[in-house]
C-alpha cells in the first residue's frame, strides 16, 4: 500500500479557492441594484433561454454566475425548498434569509468536504414588505455569505465594477438611472452592452402576488435610452 | 428543513407532488380499511359552473357549505385561480378539495419556474386528472372531490372546459357544463340561455341566472344573500388573463334579475 504524499491543509484550500475562482472568472459579471420601487439584476447573458437570473419565489429572485449546470441545480433546489416550505406553512413564511443560509451552508461543505468545490457565485435577493427590509444576499463559492443593501456585484473582475457603481449609486434611484448605471458599469469604458446581449429582470410591486418579472424587448430599449 | 437536492438519476424533475412524496411530505389520501360506513360530519361544497363566450370562458360558484342539512358556511370560496390563464372550480368534500386546489395551484407554478415553460391548457387538465385520480380511495368513502377546469389556451386563442369524475377521467366541453348538487338545475338553465359567441355580458348574466335556478330548486344551493351581502363569486378568463367579477357588478346583476322576474309577474 503507498501512502499519499502529505499536503498541508491550507495549501489544499488555496488550491481549491484557485480553481473555484478561475472557472467563475471565466464566465461574465452580473450586477444587482435596489431602486426606488424594487431590485433590479442585470446579467452579461447573450442567450435567450439559458437564463442566469429567475424566480424564486412570490418575492425573492436567484442569480447565478459561473458554471450553468452547477448554479442551475442550486436554483432548481432553491425553487424546491421555497415551493415546499410554502405548502407546508404558509407563503408568508418563506424568506430569502433561511434559503441563503442553506445555500451558504451547501456551498461551504462542498468545499471543504468534496474534491472538487462548487464554481458558483450566487445571489438571492428579496423585494421586503411592512416586515422585512429589501435584501441582496450575496453567496460565495465558498460559503461566505454578505448582505447588502445598495448594490451586489458577482462574477470574477468585481474591483472595477464595484469602483464604477460606488461612484454612479444614488439612494433611491428610479429603476432606468439603476439600469443604465448597472449597464455602464458591467461594460467598462471599452465596451457597450446593448439590450440584446442583456438579461435584466426586477422584483418590484404592481406585479401583482408575484413581483418577479424579466424585462425585455421595447421596454429594455426604452429603459436604456 | 434542508435544501432538497437529489442526484441527478433520480431527480423528481418538476413535478411537485412527487418531490412531496420524496420528501416524505405528501399529504396522499389515507386508506381507510374497506367495509367502514362512508365518512360523515364534513363540509360539503355544492353548485359550480364553467360556459364559454367569445373572448374565453366565465365560471361561478355559490358559496354554501353544508353539513349534513345545516349549513356550515355561507361564505365559502369555489373559484380559484389556477394560474395566469386559468381558474378551478370545486364541488364536493370542502377539506379534501381546498387542500386539492393549494397542491394544484403550486404544481403548476412549480413546473413553470422549474421548467421556465408555462405547461399547456392540455396539460394543466392532465395533472389535475392525475390529482383526481390519487384521490379514488378518498372517494370511495364518501369524499369524492369533483373540480370543473377552464383556462384560455394560448396556443389555440380560445377558451376551453374540461370536467372530471371521481375516477380522475376528464372529459372536454364545447359549450358549458356544471357540477355539484345543483349542477342539474344549472345546467338546464344555461342550455335555454346558452348560443355560440355570447359576449361577456350575456355570459356572466347567465352564469348568475343559472346560480339563482339552482338555489331556488336545490336546499344546498345558496342564493344570493342579500341581508348579508354574500353573492356568488364570478371570474372570467380570457386572453388577458384570470379576473375576477366585481362584487359590485355581481349584486346588481342578481337585484336586476330579481326586480325583473317582478315587475314581469312571475315567481322572483
Amino acid at each position: 500500500m503507498t501512502m499519499p504524499y502529505y499536503v498541508a491543509p491550507e495549501q489544499v484550500m488555496k488550491d481549491r479557492a484557485e480553481y473555484a475562482q478561475k472557472g467563475i472568472a471565466r464566465g461574465r459579471s452580473l450586477v444587482a441594484a435596489i431602486y426606488d420601487e424594487g431590485i433590479v439584476i442585470v446579467a452579461d447573458n447573450p442567450s435567450r433561454s439559458l437564463h442566469k437570473i429567475s424566480e424564486i419565489y412570490d418575492r425573492i429572485a436567484f442569480a447565478g454566475v459561473g458554471k450553468y449546470n452547477e448554479f442551475d441545480q442550486l436554483r432548481v433546489s432553491g425553487i424546491r425548498h421555497a415551493d415546499t416550505k410554502g405548502y407546508a406553512y404558509s407563503r408568508e413564511d418563506v424568506e430569502a434569509r433561511s434559503l441563503a443560509n442553506l445555500y451558504a451552508q451547501y456551498l461551504g461543505q462542498v468545499f471543504t468536504h468534496e474534491m472538487k468545490p462548487l464554481e458558483v457565485e450566487i445571489l438571492v435577493a428579496e423585494l421586503g414588505d411592512e416586515l422585512r427590509p429589501r435584501q441582496l444576499y450575496h453567496i460565495a463559492y465558498e460559503g461566505t455569505i454578505t448582505d447588502e443593501d445598495r448594490f451586489a456585484v458577482l462574477g470574477g473582475e468585481t474591483e472595477s465594477i464595484v469602483e464604477r457603481l460606488e461612484e454612479s449609486y444614488r439612494e433611491s434611484w428610479p429603476l432606468s438611472e439603476a439600469l443604465q448605471a448597472a449597464v455602464a458599469a458591467l461594460a467598462g469604458p471599452e465596451r457597450v452592452l446593448e439590450g440584446a446581449g442583456l438579461e435584466v429582470a426586477v422584483l418590484a410591486d404592481g406585479n401583482g402576488r408575484r413581483a418577479f418579472r424579466r424585462i425585455t424587448g421595447d421596454e429594455l430599449a426604452s429603459l436604456l435610452l | 428543513m434542508n435544501l432538497p437536492l437529489f442526484s441527478t438519476t433520480d431527480d423528481p424533475g418538476p413535478d411537485f407532488a412527487g418531490l412531496l412524496r420524496r420528501l416524505d411530505m405528501s399529504s396522499g389520501p389515507g386508506v381507510a380499511s374497506t367495509g367502514t360506513a362512508p365518512a360523515q360530519g364534513f363540509r360539503h361544497g355544492t353548485t359550480v359552473v364553467a360556459l364559454r363566450y367569445a373572448e374565453g370562458v366565465v365560471m361561478a360558484g355559490d358559496r354554501r357549505a353544508t353539513e349534513g342539512h345545516s349549513i356550515a358556511h355561507r361564505a365559502m370560496e369555489k373559484v380559484f385561480p389556477a394560474d395566469r390563464y386559468s381558474a378551478v372550480a370545486i364541488a364536493g368534500a370542502a377539506g379534501p378539495a381546498v387542500e386539492m386546489v393549494r397542491l394544484f395551484q403550486t404544481q403548476l407554478e412549480h413546473y413553470e419556474k422549474v421548467e421556465g415553460v408555462v405547461l399547456s391548457l392540455e396539460g394543466k387538465a392532465n395533472q389535475l386528472g392525475q390529482m383526481v385520480r390519487a384521490h379514488l380511495p378518498m372517494a370511495m368513502q364518501g369524499l369524492a372531490v369533483v373540480p370543473l377546469f377552464a383556462g384560455f389556451d394560448l396556443a389555440r386563442q380560445t377558451g376551453r372546459i374540461f370536467t372530471y369524475d371521481v375516477t380522475g377521467g376528464h372529459y372536454e366541453e364545447s359549450e358549458f357544463n356544471a357540477t355539484g348538487s345543483g349542477g342539474r338545475d344549472a345546467r338546464t338553465t344555461i342550455k335555454l340561455g346558452y348560443r355560440d359567441g355570447l359576449a361577456r355580458d350575456e355570459a356572466v348574466e347567465l352564469a348568475i341566472q343559472s346560480l339563482y335556478e339552482a338555489a331556488d330548486e336545490d336546499s344546498a344551493t345558496g342564493g344570493p344573500d342579500l341581508i348579508r351581502g354574500i353573492y356568488p363569486l364570478v371570474a372570467t378568463v380570457s386572453a388577458q388573463g384570470f379576473t375576477s367579477v366585481e362584487e359590485s357588478e355581481v349584486a346588481e346583476r342578481f337585484a336586476a334579475l330579481i326586480e325583473r322576474r317582478r315587475q314581469e309577474g312571475r315567481q322572483p
